[in-house]
């Protein structure tokens, strides 16, 4: 019924807007390909993207880049997910990436990229994401566009309100969305109100290599923590997060975590709970969750697993925490380029709330509390008002800002992004994107410093918007020029899996650090072979190791003899090409595991076991010179008990 | 897809039309722009990082400028910078200087670019064949495949090898295969 409703409207808006556009199209005369659109979009053979954006890849697990304004895919980088097309959490190199104290976990949910700042601006360094379905937070090199490292959160499930940074990047943030008993244990679960725990956690991060590591986690109210953002100029030492289901629902929260007029704003003074916990402050508890670093000089992900998380109980610091009351079940949590303005957008209601920092500081001196929620003190709604967006749209979810003093919010009910001005409050355009929006982006739009230019929508449904390919259409998203007074629509193009939330940056910031090869004299890998004269094989018992090189455009070596059935073969190849975009692949025949593909200058490992005997052969899966047809190899493999000796050669 | 491709083809054409009906600049311009941005493809990338390729190690080495001026002549700097591998046996500027009096002058003419091509193409074979490979070609009988289609002989005499009679006194890896420098250059 709710479905229908939805898409009444959707075809009503989509007729008016129809109208109106025939209308515009009319006064303009020259048609859409004589206006200036296109060439908006246009990057031609040759030219480069302005900016780069990275999109959430939702329930694909990993994170695409993208080229704006083109819309260009140039990379999808695996983050949570195996990924046969490099043999990420396939090679044995990776496969220690993905563990997690539930074992080996090959895929989650991506929700929300954060490219890493100082002093509130974008600094290029590298993007952290969250996984959201087994609590986890990634970090990408912008230099290298690899996972480097994944840490697991422990007591949190659906790791929705992250992975946002602090100004300087000194935390990222993870806030759970699912309430939870903490520790774990087994106990009713109509038993949850009062008793279940939020978790939000403060991930340090080391500034010279970006390893992570939990400061602490402040144990909240069951509540559901959705998002969230850092206070930024003034308002820097603050995390806002909003919270939706303050009922404490555990069953049908479609309807009970809809009952009360207004959820919270959580507003978590930071600095002053790491001094307390720098103090001696916190209680230690016993945890078990994974930390896995991937060293780029070894070519190697370790995975280590950690045993203890430091708590800090909301009421042993008092003043560090508050609660605005923000209208119904707020999705976004935004706060604006100067700190002062946070901003609600209660996904069930029509208009945006936006706090004053200001007034929550002078309510707070002022002692002016309308009661607390388990000891934590709530502000009133109107002490800390500073103005509501009376926005005629339905369904707000998540404001950016343009730098100009312009707010951009998505309406996924009446399937929108509303132009609005930030101070006086006034809506100033809108523009539907018919599709059922859900988060947008401008590049650095959740900085101090926005790059402003384009604003990417990113709608939920697809439907009629592409050539129909099945039931299940990739999601679109839309560029939007936002230079000028009136929003304009430049070009949609389709996204990979379920972004979520993206983030963009100027092209400058990124692609001069953007790295070209592994040197071949840096590679620490202890199957690494500096030459192909080093090539070799070694057996003990039953493992076989395989010193291997690939070069243009040959394995070396590539007859090999004295395999047996029941042996555990590792292929170890360096990629002896020291050019810029020359990938060597590995395959073979049987094998239970994925291509891997090997970056110059850097060694993989790729696992076989073989169960038939025979002569079997092995291949370059890239096309990577015009003898890549050629680059080929035999593997001999003998009965269990056979008595041929190991032996390899190349061209004898 | 033919269709498709005429369609996509037909709207660039109206494109470029409607472009040049409300640019003042028009738009042969903007595209020659394009153009000039990356006017070689491969052989124009910025790259400081990767070893240098068989057309950089070229450039950079004095005893090969009349080799490389040859190369920019017959416009084939894209085959030296491709992936390959290539092996390219580069006659020092002696080897063009040996030449019958009249010859370069006359290869380097725009007209006989094609000519030019052609002979500095059978100086390179597709594969990387370095010193020990070579020798391992003549010690098999294995004759070298130009990229010409000809087939040139390795021969080894005293420990010099030589190909199609050139004979080889130093040898350059390069990213995307070797350079073995020769004496002479090889005609047909």
């Amino acid at each position: 019924m709710k479905t229908n409703i939805f898409l009444k409207s959707t075809l009503i808006i989509g007729l008016i807007t129809l109208i109106v556009g025939c209308g515009q199209n009319g006064n303009n005369g020259s048609g859409a390909l004589g206006s200036s659109i296109a060439e908006k979009v246009y990057v031609a053979p040759g030219e480069r993207d302005e900016q780069y954006a990275f999109l959430s890849g939702g329930y694909s697990g990993n994170l695409t880049v993208y080229g704006l304004p083109s819309g260009r895919l140039f990379k999808e980088i695996p983050v949570f997910s195996q990924f046969p097309t490099s043999g990420y959490g396939y090679s044995e190199e990776t496969k220690p990436m993905l563990n997690t104290s539930f074992g080996f976990i090959p895929w989650d949910d991506l929700h929300h990229p954060d490219i890493s700042q100082t002093n509130g601006e974008l600094d290029g360094r590298w993007i952290f994401a969250n996984g959201n379905n087994t609590p986890r937070i990634a970090r990408i090199s912008l230099t290298t566009f690899e996972t480097e490292e994944i840490i697991e959160v422990p007591n949190s499930a659906g790791n929705h309100s992250s992975s946002f940074i602090t100004e300087n990047t000194e935390y990222v943030v993870a806030g759970t969305r699912f309430a939870v008993p903490v520790p774990q244990q087994d106990m009713p679960i109509n038993e949850y109100k009062a008793n279940f725990k939020g978790a939000l956690t403060f991930i340090a991060v080391d500034q010279e290599h970006g390893h992570m590591d939990i400061k602490f986690q402040l144990l909240m109210p069951g509540f559901n923590y959705d998002l969230s953002h850092p206070g930024r100029g003034k308002s820097h030492g603050w995390f806002f997060f909003s919270t939706y289901n303050t009922e404490e629902a555990n069953t049908l929260l479609e309807v009970n975590a809809s009952q009360n007029d207004k959820d919270f704003i959580a507003a978590i003074n930071w600095k002053k709970i790491e001094e307390f916990v720098n103090n001696g402050g916190g209680t230690k508890m016993a945890a078990n969750y994974a930390h896995n670093v991937y060293d780029e000089s070894t070519h190697m992900a370790t995975s280590t697993m950690k045993k203890e998380v430091l708590t800090v109980n909301p009421m042993d610091v008092p003043g560090a925490i508050y609660f605005l009351p923000t209208p119904k079940s707020p999705h976004g949590c935004d706060v604006d380029p100067n700190g002062e303005y946070i901003i609600g957008a209660g996904k069930l209601s029509a208009n945006i709330t936006v706090h004053s920092f200001d007034k929550m500081l002078a309510a707070i001196e002022a002692e002016k509390f309308d009661g607390d929620a388990y000891g934590i003190p709530i502000l009133n709604y109107d002490d800390v008002l500073a103005g509501s967006v009376q926005s005629g749209g339905l369904g707000p979810l998540h404001t950016e800002f343009d730098g100009r003093g312009n707010a951009y919010t998505t309406f996924f009910i009446s399937s929108e992004v509303v132009k609005w001005k930030l101070d006086t409050w006034e809506v100033v355009d809108r523009k539907p994107t018919y599709y059922s929006v859900g988060h947008l982006m401008i590049p650095g739009g959740n900085s101090r410093k926005p790059h402003g230019k384009y604003l990417v929508a990113m709608n939920k449904i697809t439907k009629d918007r592409y050539l129909p390919t099945g039931p299940e259409m990739e999601h679109s998203a839309q560029i939007y020029d936002i230079s000028g007074e009136k929003m304009e629509l430049l070009y949609d193009f389709p996204t990979h899996g379920e972004p979520h939330y993206a983030a963009g940056a100027d092209a400058e910031l990124i692609m001069n650090n953007s790295k070209k090869i592994y040197r071949l004299d840096e590679n620490n890998h202890p199957y690494g072979i500096k030459n192909p004269g080093e090539a070799r094989i070694e057996r003990k018992g039953k493992e076989v190791h395989i010193y291997m090189s690939s070069i243009r455009s040959h394995f070396t070596p590539d007859n090999i003899e004295g395999i047996k059935v029941g042996d555990k073969v590792y292929f170890h190849i360096t990629n002896h090409e020291q050019d810029f975009d020359v990938p060597h692949g590995f395959a073979m025949i049987g094998q239970g595991t994925s291509e891997i593909l090997i970056m110059p200058g850097q060694t993989k490992t790729s696992l076989w076991e073989p169960k038939q005997v025979g002569v079997w052969p092995f291949y370059c899966t890239d096309f990577c010179s015009a003898l890549h047809q050629e680059m080929q190899g035999y593997i001999r493999v003998s009965p269990a008990n056979s008595n041929i000796e190991l032996s390899w050669s190349l061209d004898e | 897809m033919k269709t498709f491709k005429l369609l996509t083809a037909a709207l660039l054409t109206l494109l470029v039309c409607a472009c040049s009906n409300t640019s003042q600049t028009g738009s042969d311009a903007s595209s020659n722009d394009a153009q000039s941005s990356h006017p070689q493809g491969q052989a124009s990338v910025v790259d400081d990082v990767s070893d240098p390729n068989i057309l950089q190690v070229a450039i950079s080495s004095e005893p090969h400028s009349t080799l490389v001026a040859a190369v920019q002549a017959a416009q084939i700097e894209h085959v030296l910078v491709n992936a390959g591998p290539l092996t390219v046996f580069a006659p020092v500027n002696e080897a063009f200087d040996a030449l019958p009096e009249g010859t370069l002058e006359n290869l380097l003419k725009p007209e006989n670019k094609g000519d030019l091509a052609t002979i500095l193409t059978r100086h390179a074979a597709p594969g990387s064949y370095d010193i020990e490979v070579l020798k391992r070609e003549a010690q098999k009988g294995r004759k070298l495949y130009m990229a010409t289609g000809d087939y040139l002989e390795v021969t080894i005499e005293g420990g010099n090898v030589s190909v199609g009679g050139a004979r080889i006194v130093a040898s350059v890896p390069a990213s995307n295969g070797i350079i073995h420098v020769i004496e002479q250059v090889i005609l047909p």
